[in-house]
């Protein structure tokens, strides 16, 4: 039985950035728990030597030349950005420090 | 915070008494390519913020990547000359973690696949029982993209410590980054910090002879990661610390230098060394911690499913491998031995960053002694008082050229050369322009000459006694007084000649 | 010449519009308007559409019918309406991806998707509802609300393309586009009696599309015909150098296997492992007869065992929540899009974190959760790792199937649609209706359901999924269109002339 641990899904939580609330980390570790479980069935297929596939079709060498094209324009992005200034992206201080 | 605190450190040369220094070095080159690694965006330094970005290098959604087959040969070809073998077949990884300058929150890399692996660099550090080699060995050299770039704000010194917020600018995102790591460096011992500086520069020279970055470590086009553990002699490797914001190859030198000495004394005193990132500062030569971070980071690898293998062929690797250049080190032992300069002398030009300004001077024309006397003595002078590089200078080869024509006719002597270099440095013109300007004219003419030599021995009446009682030196003192009367511009050597012929005196 | 109804033009096949246009005996303005129209009438009970761009649509059916007019050669599908899954990036149209996160989100930028219909003439009339970030079997995991399926409003139109199949069936619009990583476009045509198709990966353009799990993503044609389906195939598959993994081969004559329909000799296969037990009686039972009109007509139908595509399911949600955990990492409020909890006191991580919390659904939260898992350090071989075995093996599985049969066939989906509710707390129960659909999209071959009639038991449409190899996507609209054209034979209609009135 895996058992997903609270405080492994509050690890998850953090290495992928959610902000779960205290019910929410309860309820995800018996869900996950269940799927992880389900999903180790792969675990069965024992034989060792079986190429791992990362790519469905079997294509290789796929490059483009080194030309310049035009991109977006910043009006645009600045448009959906939801803070700008200064033609730059405005984000939260970073480190946690004040 | 930069500024000393005092941090506890042993020095240098009783630490390598107690203790064997073993160094790695991570090097990032960003390739000097017309388009990013991923998309179709310009790589101009300097541009308006967000102005060379496109769907793929902002991570927008729904945007995908293309490998730039100029980097990938850039690669490859970086590869070869670093001596590695290049894999038939890898893939790109991806590299997990979330920060605001990586638009994808992830960055694609390469993980356990390197396009190169397993090479070396041979490096020459000059010691004092003269000149020793040693064989850097290279890890891996792999592709991967940049990040944007941030600024601080709203804090004192726009460090990200204290900062309210951040700007982000991601013109830079995407370019391709290659890196190319070291295997640990062992056995220098007291060579570190040199051994170190020399591997960047020469890895410096080697990028620029194959014309894939202008490797500009002060543009951020070439950055260097310096790793540094202590370990009593025969003991296993110690605990290893990386330093970051080593920004030029005097820094390389100094941050080893310091970290020495710093870990000598964490060791001495009983402590541990942390494995930590941190931080060199340009005006302490010292190194402070980072930011401490509470979890360590799991990036998570796995094969980029976007991109598909890169699987070079033989035909193509041969193929590039037919484009290196000669390496700096073998060209350097061309030129020496084509000017016919000892190895000091050229270690001289190497150490003056003058070799590729005296080569194009000598190129043009100019004697290669001469060429090397200007380049280490008065431009090199010049370029450190304004605190520029040589090569930014506006002395061109054509400049030195007509000079050292104009020279050897008699029309210049030494002295009004310098004058007119001045000249031509603050922007007045050309060499003849500036000549017309200060009116920089060789006073030669004899008749001239001997009024003002006349004048300065009636001046002087009693030299012309001493010079005849065989006081020969004592000339001096009327070439000099000539030289001020014609404002520098008399040839000194002939003012002494027509001097003692008028004098009736032999050299 | 008696008057077009409206109600009729809704209707039609959008073979049978767009000859109609070109015989002058409509314009692209009028359909355009009858679907609006229809659309107005009915979407409120259905909620297929996130958005309709009423003027734009009309402006580019305008548009067509001028060029038309002046004697200029178009397209086959120039013209027609369509309806385009919200996971397709479309310039200055709202693009939520079924998503509170982008929510207002209006790209600067087309997919390549986007570009073919407009330059192949189509009219695309909105963007449909769909499982987040196409997670879901059933569109109940919308941020917007759950779409409703038009035969039975208090079911589900499967998902996660449910907006499109239920447009489909509703006749809102004779094309829809949607998307298929592990059946989001076959098995919601299974459950609306409509024709999906998941083309070969790589043969359609990933650009503009937004990603969920980059190896299992396919866009593909939806319509309520095969012959439909097979020239909005035509549109849209090609080589895009935009994309690095789509491929660099002519598109198969889809077009042609569509109108020929002929199955004599071809050689079936029905997989073993995908049907029986777990599988509704019903679907079986119009599986089964389904089998028997295909031998009917020529063609001779073995069983074969692919005896890894057991594993599939586990692979699968071990395959896709990674790749997905780390494509939708992106979404952290920076750049585009929501952002939560910056109160200007609060750091970078504090607001990126607070943003996916409030921005996410919990079968995204979860499967990214799960895809961190499997992807971390101590984790990767057992759980990533491994299943990236599996999915060699699924492929062996269909590489040795196709050496002895031509296609393969299975029904698309274990039941008919489910109600709306009835799976959502138990996600895994959720995950098995992609049980049959989910090998495919591991080996990256190609699929195809077309309805087969309508369950006894409850009335609902049952689907029949082929299965083709690589490159072998022109098998599927063959047999597609034999066993269509012999049923509907059959019942003297297609299947969605049943649909009850809304």
């Amino acid at each position: 039985m895996a058992a997903i641990t609270r405080a492994e899904v509050e690890h998850l939580a953090r290495l992928a950035r959610l902000e779960l609330t205290e019910g929410e980390i309860d309820h995800y570790a018996e869900q996950l728990s269940a799927i992880v479980d389900a999903v180790a069935r792969v675990s069965e297929v024992t034989a060792q030597d079986i190429p791992p596939t990362s790519h469905p079709i079997p294509v290789t060498n796929t490059f483009r030349p080194d030309l310049v094209r035009p991109g977006v324009d910043r009006d645009e992005i600045a448009a959906s950005a939801p803070a700008w200034e200064d033609d730059r992206f405005r984000v939260p201080r970073i480190l946690g420090e004040s | 915070m930069s500024g000393s605190t005092a941090v506890a450190r042993v020095p240098f040369e009783q630490a390598l008494e107690s203790f064997e220094p073993v160094l790695g070095l991570e090097t990032h080159v960003e390739l000097g390519t017309a388009s990013k690694m991923f998309c179709g965006c310009a790589t101009e330094f300097g541009g308006s913020p967000n102005t060379q970005v496109c769907p793929t290098c902002l991570g927008l959604p729904g945007s995908l990547p293309v490998v730039n087959a100029v980097a990938v040969e850039s690669t490859i070809r970086m590869g070869l000359a670093l001596h590695c073998d290049i894999a038939s077949w890898c893939r790109f990884a991806r590299k997990n973690y979330f920060y605001p300058d990586m638009p994808k929150d992830y960055q694609i890399s390469q993980y356990d696949e390197p396009l190169c692996f397993d090479g070396y660099l041979d490096v020459v550090v000059a010691t004092d029982d003269g000149p020793r080699e040693f064989r850097v060995e290279i890890e891996r050299v792999h592709m991967e993209e940049d990040t944007g770039k941030l600024t601080h704000a709203g804090g004192d010194t726009g460090r990200i410590h204290g900062a309210d917020y951040s700007l982000v600018d991601y013109n830079r995102a995407g370019i391709p980054l290659i890196e190319i790591v070291t295997k640990p460096i062992a056995g220098a011992g007291a060579l570190a910090p040199l051994v170190a500086r020399a591997y960047v520069t020469e890895l410096r020279d080697l990028m620029r002879a194959l014309g894939v970055s202008d490797v500009r470590m002060d543009q951020g086009s070439l950055r260097c990661d310096v790793n540094v553990s202590l370990a009593p002699a025969g003991a296993p490797w110690g605990t290893r610390s990386e330093t970051k914001n080593v920004n030029s190859l005097r820094s390389v030198e100094r941050a080893v230098r310091f970290e020495i000495e710093r870990q000598a004394a964490v060791l001495t005193s009983g402590d541990r060394v942390i494995q930590e990132t941190r931080h060199f500062h340009e005006d302490t030569g010292e190194t402070t911690p980072g930011r401490s971070k509470e979890h360590a980071e799991d990036y998570r690898y796995f094969p980029e499913p976007d991109l598909v293998p890169v699987a070079p062929s033989e035909d193509w690797i041969e193929q590039l491998r037919s484009t290196l250049p000669e390496v700096p080190s073998a060209r350097r032992a061309r030129l020496r031995d084509e000017w016919g300069i000892s190895d000091l002398e050229m270690q001289t030009l190497v150490n003056a960053e003058a070799l590729e300004l005296v080569e194009a001077t000598i190129a043009a024309g100019v004697d290669q002694s001469a060429a090397r006397k200007w380049w280490t003595g008065e431009f090199t002078r010049i370029a450190n008082e304004q605190g520029v590089a040589l090569e930014d200078l506006l002395i061109t080869p054509a400049h030195i050229t007509r000079v050292e024509a104009l020279i050897a006719d008699g029309s210049l002597t030494d002295k009004l050369a310098r004058s007119v270099f001045e000249g031509v440095l603050a922007g007045e013109g050309d060499v003849d322009q500036v000549i017309a300007e200060r009116g920089l004219v060789v006073v030669g003419d004899d008749s001239t000459l001997m009024s003002a030599i006349e004048q300065a021995l009636a001046d002087q009446p009693d030299i012309a006694e001493k010079i005849r009682g065989g006081k020969v030196q004592a000339a001096g003192a009327i070439v000099g007084a000539v030289m001020k009367a014609t404002k520098g511009q008399a040839d000194a050597a002939k003012v002494r000649a027509l001097l003692l012929a008028h004098l009736g005196v032999e050299e | 010449m008696a008057p077009v109804m409206d109600s009729d033009l809704v209707r039609q096949s959008a073979a049978t519009l767009s000859a109609a246009m070109q015989a002058g005996e409509v314009t692209s303005v009028q359909v355009t308007e009858a679907c609006l129209a229809r659309i107005d009438e009915v979407d409120d009970k259905v909620h297929a559409f996130l958005h309709v761009d009423r003027e734009a649509a009309l402006a580019m059916a305008a548009e067509i019918d001028t060029r038309r007019a002046a004697g200029e050669e178009l397209g086959p599908l120039a013209g027609v309406p369509l309806a385009l899954k919200d996971v397709f990036t479309m310039k200055g149209v709202p693009t939520t991806c079924g998503s509170r996160i982008l929510e207002g989100w209006r790209p600067p930028y087309d997919s390549t998707v986007v570009e073919r219909l407009r330059a192949a003439g189509v009219v695309i009339l909105g963007k449909t509802n769909m499982d987040e970030f196409a997670m879901g079997s059933s569109t109940e995991h919308s941020g917007y609300g759950p779409t409703h399926n038009p035969w039975d409003l208090d079911r589900i139109p499967g998902g996660s393309g449910g907006g499109s199949s239920a447009a489909l069936a509703a006749f809102e619009a004779p094309l829809a586009m949607g998307t298929d990583t592990g059946g989001s476009i076959r098995q919601p045509a299974a459950v609306t009696g409509t024709v999906g198709v998941k083309p070969t990966y790589g043969g359609v353009s990933r650009y503009g599309l937004v990603a969920l799990a980059s190896s299992l993503d396919q866009a593909g044609p939806c319509a309520r015909t095969v012959l439909d389906a097979a020239l909005l195939h035509e549109v849209i598959a090609g080589h895009d150098p935009l994309d690095s993994t789509s491929i660099d081969a002519p598109v198969p004559d889809v077009v042609a296997a569509a109108r020929s329909g002929d199955v004599r000799g071809m050689r079936i296969g029905l997989v073993r492992e995908l049907g029986g037990e777990g599988y509704q009686q019903g679907v079986q039972q119009r599986f089964d007869e389904a089998v028997a009109v295909l031998t009917d007509l020529g063609a001779e139908v073995v069983e074969v065992s692919c005896p890894n595509f057991e594993y599939a399911l586990g692979a699968y949600y071990l395959i896709l929540p990674a790749e997905a955990s780390s494509n939708l990492a992106r979404f952290d409020g920076m750049r585009y899009g929501l952002r939560a909890g910056d109160d200007g006191d609060a750091s970078v991580e504090e607001v990126m974190s607070r943003t996916r919390e409030a921005g996410f659904g919990a079968e995204v939260k979860r499967r990214i959760m799960l895809g961190t898992y499997s992807l971390s350090s101590g984790y990767y071989d057992a759980y990533y790792g491994q299943a990236q075995k599996v999915r060699t093996l699924i492929a062996r599985d269909f590489a040795t199937a196709f050496e002895q049969v031509d296609v393969l066939i299975s029904p698309t989906t274990p039941t008919t649609a489910f109600r709306l509710g009835e799976k959502l707390d138990d996600p895994l129960a959720m995950y098995l209706n992609d049980i049959a659909t989910i090998p495919v999209n591991l080996a990256g071959n190609c699929a195809m359901s077309v309805p087969v009639g309508l369950s006894p038991e409850d009335g609902l449409p049952v689907g029949l999924q082929i299965m083709a190899p690589a490159l072998g996507d022109d098998r599927l609209y063959r047999v597609g269109s034999a066993l269509e054209a012999a049923l509907v034979d059959r019942w003297g209609h297609g299947l969605t002339e049943e649909v009850p009135a809304l």
